[in-house]
């Protein structure tokens, strides 16, 4: 599990090079450093397990679950760090600070989806979500910006806080940080009220950093707020990096624990998707909601900590790769039709079937996979979460989400009534995509379809 | 073999007509319809020698969940097929006679969504049928909704409920799939089939399906997306939409619901079956009082449904045996109207029966190819509705008498509407506003003479519909017994 130390090298070294005025390089720099990271990760997959393990004193633990989710994060990172070459064209002075920060938001992605030591989970929190609240303020001059910031990183602290203090309560009670240990403790012991509390707040804080309901509204003002650049970051990278950690804890150390209390949670996963679905309907912000729909797929991943006994580590990592895939090109065409319309409103999509036939597609596609009509892959996502979910007998859970599916249709269809159904506002408006932005709208689009056509590529890697 | 070139041509045919520019789109995709639609008679033919073989085809395509890409088309199966593919090559032919937006697009959507319901009729693997069952909504919705006539605004919002009614349906029977896929391991047909559910489940997977099935269908009352869908879309459109898709519910009954959920069907029946028999007396009282042109095809169309579903719920042979003749016929004769009402658009640019009259002095052919259509679709002997009526009320008779004698209404009332709209359309005086109405043009008349031949063919000699079918029939009915 070398890739943590290697990105984070990776990082100092864009540092570095913007002291030796190399600042031209640093985006293709780090592009190919992450590919080289990529590819050394997947040759990890064939090393053995337990030798990498004590060479990190288990702080890390490399099994299939971190192996792929860490790629799945750099891939996702490589996509968006191509977008930033043009999204940073007119700032090219803090390229280093944005790329060297959108690294150690990975850094601390790959941290939280590989961690062995609920130490090695705060750190990784900690350094994505500091990352990020500077990168939420990124915009200086604009007020949503700063504002964003601000929220974010106030309500970020606290929730944080109740982490730490989760984790204490947590280390008070079974006197380890190592996740084995706890496991086997709370396995072994019987529970007490201590255990409970630090449970309690794991759980708040983990539920905050995966804006699910009650704890979710600081997404739509920070997602609204940032750059779009950085809303992608956190819509993809951030929540899955922050979704594969709550799982991870959860499913590692907490199945006895949570039991007795299915049925809150269940209610908390229910209410989490209601309250995104029906949201989202309201907005008239594309980003609004986009905020909105990523609560109501945290929901949905949740389903998946919500069945606690099923195998649903593949389900939940296909999940995050569809949305993943599907979120980036939406995000990567709003990003371009906002910059021509200067508004980020529906309204800005309009007539984009007509200038831009293509991308319009692409458009397409990727709304209709967020909102599951086969065979796209978002589709498979639901497919094998309401599977596990049936097998383990959570009828109610997946009812709800089959409701709010049917109404989710409405708002990502929103979008696509908006570029096919109106004209252009004015005549000026036809411009050139950025190649850059076509390889990865042609990257990510390819990967919606391939994805559903051909699922057991993803599924079922370890 | 053969079941998979005719889906891939109808799937190549769609990318061809895209790739070949809007001048071309239309007669590419008319000649790769006509090409198809030799395929599928060369199946049928296969068919009626009782010759399987080349309509089977499997192939193993997801491993977790196991899913197979198997297509098995049985006599039901190859005859639907042949009446989306004879379809499919009039409905191209009736919108290129009339320059649109984008054509290639449009066509390509045409071909595409002929291939998702080909895949509908012949998938044999659940989850695959699944998949076009889904796949067939997005073309449809599309077409509606970018070519669609009327006012943009209100057009999008019925379009969008239509979209969204029959996803929420469809969602519905994704979870009775997964549900019998936990139980069987498979999604094959022929495993769903062997499968022992208990009697409570199947009372709940009923719904689960059902209301997949009577939403597209429709069945009282979830009918309510269906004619203004029907009105707003373009006449290709509404044709799709009534000609072939709908079979896809009644077709998905015989298929995936009645031999997977016996106990279920029989024990829900009674409720249902009234519906079915509300919406035939239903929509046939509405249909009376209409003067849009669509919206009357379109209620006749909800109530002659309603009739093939109550045959359906009959669980008997005569009453599959006449579903599914009258299924071909309501397919082409549905056709037919939805083409008359465009030909009136197209020379007085209204659907209002109102501003119509006195045609018949201007067209004389018209007149008698729509004739014979109206004839059809009242069930008059030696058309080919005759055989399917016939059977249907057979089926219902021997299941209750009061039903048949109430469903035996749509007869009645049916000539009622039927007539009562060609009398104000094509008789009576000239309307001062209309003094002329150019008669039908080589293309039009390409539309309308093979409906007819058709027609009478059907009427004449059903029994090769009914040879082809019975084994099918008598196979549902042999794995409902299980």
């Amino acid at each position: 599990m070398n890739a943590l130390i290697y990105t984070s090298s990776l990082g100092i070294a864009c540092l570095l090079a913007e002291i030796f005025n190399l600042r031209r390089w640093i985006l293709p720099a780090a592009v190919f450093g992450l590919l080289i990271i990529i590819g050394l990760t997947i040759q990890d997959w064939d090393t053995d397990q337990s030798a990498r393990e004590a060479a990190l004193y288990n702080m890390l633990r490399a099994d299939g679950f971190s192996l792929s989710f860490s790629i799945l994060l750099m891939a996702l990172t490589v996509l968006l760090l191509l977008l930033g070459k043009t999204f940073y064209a007119s700032e090219a002075g803090k390229i280093s600070d944005y790329v060297v920060l959108i690294l150690f938001i990975l850094a601390g992605g790959l941290a939280m989806v590989s961690f062995g030591n609920v130490a090695m989970l705060f750190l990784g929190i900690e350094v994505l979500s500091v990352s990020l609240y500077i990168m939420a303020a990124a915009n200086k001059r604009e007020r949503r910006s700063n504002e964003a910031g601000m929220k974010y990183f106030l309500m970020g602290a606290f929730a944080s806080g109740l982490l730490l203090l989760g984790i204490a309560l947590l280390y008070g009670e079974t006197g380890s940080f190592d996740v084995v240990e706890i496991r086997d403790y709370i396995a072994s012991n019987n529970a007490t009220p201590l255990l409970y509390a630090g449970m309690a707040l794991i759980l708040i804080a983990m539920l905050f950093k995966v804006g699910a309901a009650p704890f979710h509204f600081w997404a739509p003002d920070v997602y609204d707020g940032s750059p779009t650049l950085h809303t992608a970051l956190m819509a993809t990278v951030a929540k899955i990096a922050a979704f594969a950690a709550f799982y991870r804890l959860f499913s590692a150390c907490f199945t006895p624990l949570l039991n007795p209390f299915g049925w809150l949670f269940s209610a908390v996963v229910a209410l989490t998707i209601t309250v995104g679905t029906l949201s989202a309907l309201m907005q008239e912000s594309f980003k609004r909601m986009m905020a909105f729909s990523g609560v109501s797929n945290a929901g949905f991943l949740m389903i998946a900590i919500a069945t606690l006994y099923g195998k649903t580590d593949n389900a939940v990592l296909y999940y995050g790769f569809a949305y993943g895939m599907a979120s980036i090109t939406a995000f990567a065409v709003a990003m371009y039709v906002f910059a021509l319309s200067g508004s980020e409103k529906f309204d800005s999509f309009n007539g984009l079937a007509r200038s831009h036939p293509w991308l319009a597609f692409a458009m397409t596609i990727a709304m209709l996979s967020l909102a599951g009509i086969p065979p796209l892959a978002g589709f498979f996502g639901k497919y094998y979460l309401f599977s596990e979910a049936l097998r383990n007998g959570r009828m109610f859970l997946v009812l709800v989400a089959i409701l709010n599916s049917i109404v989710a249709v409405y708002y990502y269809l929103k979008v696509v009534y908006h570029m096919y159904f109106f004209q252009i506002p004015d005549s000026g408006r036809i411009n050139r995509v950025p190649f850059n932005y076509v390889v990865v709208i042609i990257l990510t689009t390819t990967a919606t379809v391939f994805g559903g056509l051909f699922p057991s590529a993803i599924i079922g890697w370890w | 073999m053969l079941i998979l070139v005719i889906l891939s041509v109808a799937l190549v045919g769609s990318i061809l007509a895209w790739l070949s520019g809007n001048r071309l789109a239309s007669k590419v995709a008319l000649f790769i319809s006509l090409l198809n639609l030799v395929l599928a008679a060369t199946g049928l033919k296969l068919a009626s020698e009782a010759d399987f073989s080349l309509l089977a085809f499997s192939a193993s395509w997801i491993s977790q969940p196991k899913i197979n890409f198997q297509l098995i088309a049985d006599g039901i199966g190859i005859l639907m097929i042949g009446l989306t593919n004879a379809l499919i090559p009039l409905i191209i032919l009736a919108s290129s006679s009339r320059s649109l937006q984008n054509e290639r697009v449009f066509y390509a959507l045409i071909l595409f969504m002929q291939f998702a319901l080909i895949g509908v009729f012949a998938a044999s693997d659940g989850f695959l049928y699944y998949i076009f069952w889904e796949l067939a909504l997005i073309p449809i919705f599309f077409i509606a909704w970018l070519w669609g006539d009327g006012q943009r605004e209100y057009r999008s919002k019925v379009i969008l409920k239509f979209f969204i009614y029959t996803l929420a349906g469809s969602l519905f029977m994704l979870f009775g799939f997964i549900y019998l896929y936990l139980k069987a391991g498979s999604f094959a047909l022929k495993d769903l089939y062997a499968l022992n559910l208990s009697e409570e489940e199947q009372k709940w997977l009923f719904w689960a399906f059902f209301i997949a099935f009577a939403i597209k269908i429709p069945v009282f009352p979830f009918h309510t997306w269906q004619p203004e869908t029907y009105t707003e879309s373009p006449t290709a459109g509404s044709m799709l939409l009534s000609g072939i898709m709908l079979k896809m519910g009644i077709y998905s009954m015989l298929r995936w619901l009645l031999p997977v959920v016996p106990e279920g069907v029989a024990f829900w029946t009674p409720i249902v079956i009234v519906l079915c028999v509300i919406g035939v007396v239903y929509g046939s009282l509405i249909a009376i009082k209409q003067d849009n042109i669509k919206r009357l095809v379109a209620y006749s169309s909800f109530a002659h449904v309603g009739l093939i579903a109550a045959g359906v719920f009959t669980f008997s042979k005569a009453g599959l045996q006449g579903s599914v003749v009258q299924m071909i016929a309501h397919g082409f004769n549905v056709v037919g109207l939805f083409f008359a009402g465009e030909i009136i658009y197209r020379r007085i640019s209204s659907y209002h029966i109102t501003r119509m009259g006195g045609i018949r002095n201007f067209a004389p052919h018209f007149t008698t190819y729509f004739l014979i259509i109206t004839l059809a679709s009242v069930a008059l002997p030696t058309t080919n509705a005759f055989v399917g009526e016939f059977l249907l009320l057979y089926g219902i008779y021997e299941y209750n008498t009061v039903l048949a004698l109430v469903a035996g209404l749509t007869v009645v009332l049916g000539a009622v509407y039927m007539l009562r709209m060609f009398q104000r359309v094509m008789l009576g005086n000239i309307q001062p506003s209309q003094p002329v109405f150019a008669d039908l043009n080589l293309a039009e008349k390409a539309v309308f003479l093979p409906l007819v031949l058709v027609i009478f063919a059907c009427g004449i000699y059903p029994h090769y519909i009914l040879k082809l079918a019975e084994p099918a029939v008598d196979a549902i009915l042999q794995a409902a017994l299980r």
